[in-house]
């Protein structure tokens, strides 16, 4: 089984450890890894944008990089939700390369729930987590159970993250609400977008959590930006990190240098 | 008339930045939104009764002529007339010559959308007729001269005591007083000596069924009854995407309607009208487009005619509740004006698609599935077609267009900038130019990229050649692909 690794451009850029604790994970599970050259973004800025014209040979040229592969595994449920889900806009219905990346290309957790079992390696992070779904995950892909549909769905981040030994994962009050990243929106509309993620916070910091951890890191990069601004101690982790048992810096001044 | 162009950040920013206020009103609307999910929750065939309005919907959309025209006739042989107006102008023009034909010089309103829309109540009062909104809400904003900032709860933006200083000017209430319970006695009785002394009533409706030729107006204070059943004349203004074909029909959009809006498992009032209530009344039924048919022709934001105005994409919408209706400046704000807003004056309402962060909890909690925030995003779509994206963001989409599609370039520029990030002081990077930096800290930036690390720990990246589609080993010296 060769997998390819789709990582990114924020995560290859700013948080390199995420992409490699994916590929330690996914080389955990015994798939044989292979991160192709080459690779950028998926085109989502632009599309999100509505700067279609833009977004067509970035997508294109993702297409033509990943086809073949049995899986391309991405630790971003929105950027696999842009393959999946929008990039029809850019190619003909019947064009095998397309449909073959379209349907073949996964979140990291969906791949681990859905393709493989479900199961993780042996790892331990006693610590009190509180899971923020984003909402591209949760309602473009179905990662998990959305508060406004009334159809229960598997919690496929929870249930891999269920496994880690010693981990508790607290509750929150609004369990699915966006955190206010939205891409540009996060500059479009700046006041609005920090105020939702100062919102956000607020619900994890009252949970008693330790650590907000998630699969998609670019909710988790502005809302650490916001914790930084705030020298708040609640730290953030991409759920990638938890999975390979990486420790969560509990020093002040350790936990100051990764957040 | 000429509108502003709108911006929907600057237009915010008061109502965001007021913190109390913010978490305030975020609060109030999510109260409404968990009630609502209490409510959906009751019905066990919820994702099915959605479907099923949406299926009529866009039923009643492809054949809308024949509803309408099977409207007039059943409406027209209850004793109704029927009026048709084009726009909003029309309409108005068609309202104020019934008024004056019966020698009206006050009449009583309850809530109508569409009144709002096509701008009634300047329009009346400048044609000297006195114009009294009898839904609380509206009469609160009315008092206020303000517009209503949500289309079912018009007043949720105004706290008690601002309701009570309102009062305490325009009826004489005691200075200070903010009892709920004072307030909305104080508002009966005022509203009560209006509706004895109403000539013609006023209504919007929700639903028109062709089938019958009746319609139904719902309310929770029962103001549309008492408004049109003491005046002898009833003008009913409805715009024609309110159709839906017949009475089996309006059980699916009752059961839907108050459980999305206020979380009520029915309106108070769901009041049904059927011609004229007597001989000597008069029941006038002014149909309006306004825009409308145009927005049917168009494949991509058809869907949007859906709606049925409850509000349940504005309760559960984050941007809504923390910037208020009022930074829409649009009759419909939230997620579905800023669908329909831009379909009226694209230029003017161009920021609003923008406001919005795709995180699609309107298009899941819709009661007739519209799929607003993909519609938002196609309206982005459109906006950059029609050349009305900013060239400061074109320039900047284009930029990163040209680097995601040259590998080597995309390298270098990622380096170049993670180490301006880490030798650069603070000051220069986080100040006022930099939208991102206002309310947050940028990430540290990691001295060696993903693809470093991979190439100083597992060896070269894979390579392909894309012109065969075949995957290749890493281990060979050909140019690695790159377009740049």
């Amino acid at each position: 089984m060769t997998v390819a690794l789709f990582v990114p451009c924020y995560i290859d850029q700013f948080f390199p450890q995420v992409a490699v604790a994916t590929l330690e994970l996914l080389e955990s599970l015994g798939l044989d890894v292979v991160f192709p050259d080459g690779q950028t973004c998926c085109g989502q800025p632009m599309a999100n944008t509505g700067c279609n014209s833009d977004t067509a040979p970035v997508a294109q040229r993702f297409v033509d990089l990943f086809a073949g592969y049995d899986a391309v595994i991405c630790p971003s449920g929105s950027c696999t939700a842009m393959v999946r889900h929008h990039y029809a806009e850019y190619f003909a219905d019947d064009d095998p390369a397309f449909t073959s990346v379209r349907d073949r290309t996964f979140e990291l957790c969906e791949y681990i729930h859905d393709m493989h079992g479900g199961r993780i390696p042996d790892v331990c992070f006693p610590h009190r987590v509180s899971v923020h779904q984003s909402c591209h995950g949760l309602r473009e892909l179905g990662l998990g159970s959305q508060s406004e549909r009334m159809t229960q769905r598997p919690d496929k981040v929870a249930a891999v993250l269920k496994q880690v030994q010693g981990i508790e994962l607290m509750p929150l009050t609004r369990v699915d609400e966006c955190c206010g990243f939205g891409g540009t929106f996060a500059v479009n509309e700046a006041d609005v977008s920090a105020a939702m993620g100062r919102d956000r916070i607020a619900d994890h910091s009252g949970s008693g959590s330790e650590v907000i951890v998630s699969a998609d890191m670019s909710c988790l990069m502005h809302l650490q930006g916001i914790l930084r601004r705030q020298q708040n101690r609640l730290q953030v982790m991409h759920v990638s990190e938890v999975l390979v048992g990486r420790e969560l810096e509990t020093t002040p001044l350790a936990a100051a240098q990764r957040s | 008339m000429k509108l502003p162009i709108v911006d929907h950040p600057t237009a915010a920013k008061p109502f965001v930045t007021n913190e109390d206020r913010s978490h305030w009103h975020d609060d109030a609307l999510w109260f409404v939104r968990v009630k609502r999910d209490r409510q959906a929750s009751s019905v066990p065939e919820w994702e099915y009764l959605r479907e099923r309005a949406s299926a009529i919907k866009t039923h009643t959309i492809a054949n809308l002529g024949d509803y309408l025209e099977q409207f007039e006739r059943n409406a027209t042989a209850r004793g109704a007339t029927v009026h048709w107006a084009a726009d909003a102008e029309e309409h108005n023009a068609i309202v104020l010559k019934i008024l004056r034909q019966h020698g009206t010089e006050r009449i009583v309103k309850s809530k109508s959308m569409l009144t709002e829309e096509c701008g009634l109540n300047p329009y009346l009062e400048d044609n000297g007729i006195e114009v009294v909104d009898t839904d609380l809400g509206e009469r609160i904003v009315q008092l206020r001269e303000e517009t209503p900032s949500h289309i079912v709860l018009p007043a949720i933006h105004i706290k008690k005591e601002e309701v009570g200083q309102t009062f305490h000017t325009h009826l004489g209430t005691d200075a200070g007083a903010s009892d709920p319970q004072y307030l909305t006695e104080a508002a009966r009785n005022h509203l009560r000596n209006k509706f004895l002394s109403g000539e013609v009533g006023i209504t919007g409706v929700n639903f028109g069924i062709a089938e019958t030729g009746g319609f139904v107006v719902c309310t929770n204070e029962g103001n549309a009854d008492l408004g049109v059943s003491l005046p002898k004349v009833h003008i009913a203004c409805m715009g024609i995407e309110k159709m839906i074909p017949s009475l089996a029909d309006l059980s699916v959009f009752t059961r839907l309607l108050a459980r999305s809006a206020t979380g009520q498992p029915v309106t108070t009032y769901t009041s049904h009208f059927h011609g004229p209530k007597d001989d000597n009344s008069e029941l006038h039924i002014v149909l309006v487009d306004n825009g409308r048919t145009r927005l049917r022709g168009n494949d991509t934001f058809r869907p949007a005619m859906h709606c049925i105005r409850c509000g349940a994409c504005m309760n559960t919408c984050p941007v809504y509740r923390r910037s208020g209706g009022h930074s829409y400046r649009a009759t419909v704000p939230g997620p579905i004006g800023s669908v329909l807003s831009p379909s009226r004056d694209a230029k003017s309402y161009k920021s609003l698609p923008y406001a919005c962060s795709l995180c699609g909890s309107c298009s899941d909690v819709c009661p007739v599935k519209i799929p607003l925030h993909h519609q938002l995003l196609a309206w982005r779509g459109e906006l950059v077609g029609n050349g009305l994206l900013p060239l400061s963001k074109r320039v900047a989409m284009k930029t990163a267009s040209f680097l995601f599609q040259r590998p080597g370039l995309y390298r270098t520029a990622g380096s170049m900038g993670r180490t301006a990030l880490r030798v650069l002081p603070h000051f220069v990077t986080h100040n006022r130019f930099n939208t991102w930096t206002k309310a947050r800290e940028l990430p540290k930036p990691p001295r060696e990229s993903f693809r470093q690390w991979y190439i100083a720990n597992r060896g070269n990246p894979q390579r392909r050649d894309s012109a065969n589609g075949n995957a290749t080993a890493h281990a060979n010296t050909r140019s690695n692909g790159d377009a740049s």
